[in-house]
């Protein structure tokens, strides 16, 4: 049986949480809580409110997301 | 997180996967026109219990919905997830058929697209394309190789012959459970995603349409069906990658063995 591929999307930070989770709006006006990734965490790369991002989220639940790239 | 399965693991994975194929044989004797998809249905589940174990599909839960049938069966223009259905099957259909199977706690995938009866030269060869996009991905299943480059070959090759790729779904992991890490996606670029190493096993279903790649689902909340109408196939192996080359774990050796004698049975 296949899967449902993950889907990836831009998104704009409104406030960061607590233990690196952040939520996010993303362009098509979902809100939802994003964690940082871990490659990001390894980089020591910062997000503050405001960044614009790309996040990715299962098709299976689509109020959780992480957070795989900061844009300039 | 991906689990690399040791040699014992997947033996039993290997177990799982040939009576995949050996379900989809049994089933290919029915497939004639007149026939309901939902008789080929039972005549898979009955096989794979008479055989000691447990329809994977069967009471798999995705989200809140409930698949309720051991096999997938999508018709034509449907991609995968067909539901089993009082459908008469018609001469010139396309049908794939999709089959997991769960034995002493390991988990089989594997799908085969029939023709039913007389089908166009079209069908035909969009049929064989994607058999042998899924042989090329196995053929670049080597150690050291990465996701990205088996996604690449399905691509190209299916792209090359004019059909498309359908992108919403993807190829997974396999094993302990029916879906795992990682997504083995049917497009992609080479030298991207998790790398292929010893231990890892992955089912690898093109799902390669003839139209153009927009999907969308059904009303019923499984069927992907090409937005355009035009048929689709899809052909799935589980692979293991084990002492430095690509492992078939599941086979159409029995499906193609029936389709040559055309043993069809009432």
């Amino acid at each position: 049986m296949a899967k449902q591929a993950s889907i990836e999307q831009d998104g704009t930070i409104l406030e960061s949480l607590s233990n690196a989770m952040f939520r996010v709006e993303l362009e098509n006006g979902h809100v939802l809580i994003a964690h940082i990734s871990g490659k990001m965490r390894m980089h020591y790369i910062k997000i503050l409110p405001g960044d614009r991002v790309k996040v990715e989220m299962s098709p299976y639940d689509l109020s959780k997301g992480r957070i795989s790239f900061r844009y300039k | 997180m991906i689990y690399y399965k040791t040699a014992e693991e997947i033996e039993q994975i290997r177990v799982s996967s040939l009576l995949v194929g050996s379900t989809l044989a049994e089933v290919a004797k029915y497939i004639k026109p007149g026939a309901t998809t939902l008789s080929l249905d039972k005549v898979a589940e009955e096989f794979i219990k008479d055989h000691g174990a447990h329809p994977a599909f069967l009471g798999y839960k995705v989200g809140s919905k409930t698949f309720k049938y051991s096999l997938c069966i999508s018709v034509n223009a449907a991609v995968v997830h067909g539901l089993p259905s009082e459908y008469e099957l018609i001469e010139g259909d396309i049908i794939s058929v999709d089959c997991g199977v769960l034995k002493d706690g390991f988990y089989g995938d594997s799908a085969y697209t029939f023709g039913v009866g007389e089908i166009s030269k079209e069908s035909q060869r969009l049929m064989d394309v994607t058999k042998e996009c899924l042989q090329r991905a196995v053929n670049i299943s080597l150690p050291g190789n990465r996701v990205g480059d088996i996604s690449f070959v399905v691509q190209n090759h299916a792209e090359k012959n004019g059909y498309s790729v359908v992108r919403e779904l993807v190829g997974h992991g396999v094993g302990k459970k029916l879906h795992e890490e990682p997504e083995v996606p049917n497009f992609g670029k080479r030298g991207f995603g998790p790398k292929l190493l010893e231990g890892l096993v992955i089912a690898i279903e093109p799902m390669i349409n003839m139209g153009k790649r927009q999907v969308r689902e059904l009303p019923d909340g499984w069927t992907v069906i090409a937005a355009d109408n035009k048929p689709s196939a899809h052909f799935e192996h589980t692979i293991a990658i084990r002492n430095g080359k690509a492992d078939v774990l599941s086979s159409f050796d029995e499906i193609e063995k029936v389709l040559k004698s055309s043993t069809v049975l009432v």
